[in-house]
């Protein structure tokens, strides 16, 4: 029957399925990462809260990329009585 | 114990209407005590799909304001005793609906009903957060249709993380309930599978309704489909599918084409092959 299949197009299911799949597995990748920064931003606050008082707005967690290097980046706003 | 079941699906226009009236029909008629809630606050349509648009006196944000209580806004089924209907507002803002308003009365609705099913509102927004909210399982709708899974794994992904039940560490169970598919297309290549679509989404198959007239003219007439009579495949669909929500043990059937001798003679020979559950 392969003769008979050279002279068909593919099917469009099939590219439906295979575009799905895909599209989803980057959808739930960015999905499961917008978790991961609300995890951890939790999680920083309370740890750092156990030395020092601090306001949760104070604290900005955000992934991005420095070219193609993956980041994850932590700002933490101390209160003015903290030096360094 | 009385079950919380959400009818969701993301995407508009997939089926969660029709699915709600026809599986909230078909538990009424084993005997199951059934409250149906249209969540869809601006634009309900449940009371029309069951034929009680006259009878509407109070809805869902009444109750939530107080201006009545659940008993004097819960619409009875003329033809099934112990189906009802909590019918949305439909002139009222969407805000009107408060997170602690809809926990009471679901509460309250626990306590009277054994199945209570929540027809969700389209889209991610807060209606159909919570719709959702309070629910021990979920029915997805979901058409074969590539914007419809889309819209479907996102509501999964929202079920696992914005109920109650997944707050508190616990999970939801999440059925598939595939809608208007076409035997024919599936065999020609044209239409995803059920296996497809329940792989890539990976929860159970619930049930699959096939495309149907009877859909259009059950609703026409007010009726669920799965009280009309004579009952067609979409309807012995929803009524397996409601079988198989109480726990009973029903094969999910693939719906199939009709086909004549050719067909039929070709299938034989491995030319159209036919998907299987």
């Amino acid at each position: 029957m392969t003769w008979f299949r050279l002279f068909r197009k593919p099917r469009s299911a099939r590219v439906a399925r295979d575009r799905l799949k895909s599209l989803l597995d980057y959808e739930r990748a960015l999905i499961g990462q917008r978790d991961l920064v609300s995890v951890l931003r939790e999680e920083i606050i309370a740890v750092v809260s156990r030395h020092v008082s601090l306001s949760p707005d104070g604290i900005r967690v955000r992934t991005g990329h420095v070219e193609t290097v993956p980041l994850l980046r932590i700002d933490v706003e101390l209160p003015a009585s903290v030096r360094g | 114990m009385s079950q919380v079941i959400v009818v969701t699906s993301g995407k508009g226009g997939v089926g969660k209407t029709t699915t709600t009236a026809a599986i909230g029909a078909s538990l009424a008629k084993i005997g199951k005590s059934v409250v149906v809630v249209d969540f869809d606050v601006g634009l309900r349509n449940l009371d029309l799909v069951l034929g009680a648009e006259r009878r509407v006196v109070f809805d869902l944000i009444n109750v939530v304001q107080g201006q009545a209580n659940l008993s004097q806004a819960l619409v009875k089924d003329k033809r099934l005793d112990t189906l009802w209907l909590l019918p949305a507002s439909q002139t009222r803002d969407k805000d009107a609906l408060t997170e602690g308003g809809v926990a009471k009365i679901i509460d309250e609705l626990r306590e009277s009903f054994d199945y209570v099913l929540c027809d969700s509102p389209a889209g991610i927004e807060r209606g159909a957060v919570l719709a959702m909210r309070h629910a021990d399982q979920a029915i997805i709708v979901t058409n074969p249709e590539v914007s419809s899974v889309r819209d479907s794994d996102r509501i999964i992904g929202m079920l696992d993380a914005r109920t109650i039940r997944a707050e508190q560490g616990g999970r939801i169970d999440k059925h598939l309930l595939i809608s208007r598919y076409d035997p024919a297309r599936v065999t020609r290549g044209e239409m995803l599978t059920t296996e497809d679509v329940a792989d890539i989404l990976s929860i159970p198959l619930l049930g699959i309704v096939p495309e149907s007239e009877d859909v259009l003219r059950a609703s026409n007439i007010g009726m669920p489909v799965t009280m009309i009579t004579p009952i067609g495949p979409a309807g012995i669909a929803y009524e397996t599918a409601a079988r198989r929500l109480t726990g009973e043990d029903v094969r999910v059937a693939v719906p199939e084409e009709r086909t004549g001798l050719f067909d039929r003679l070709f299938g034989e020979l491995g030319f159209g092959r036919r998907a299987a559950a």
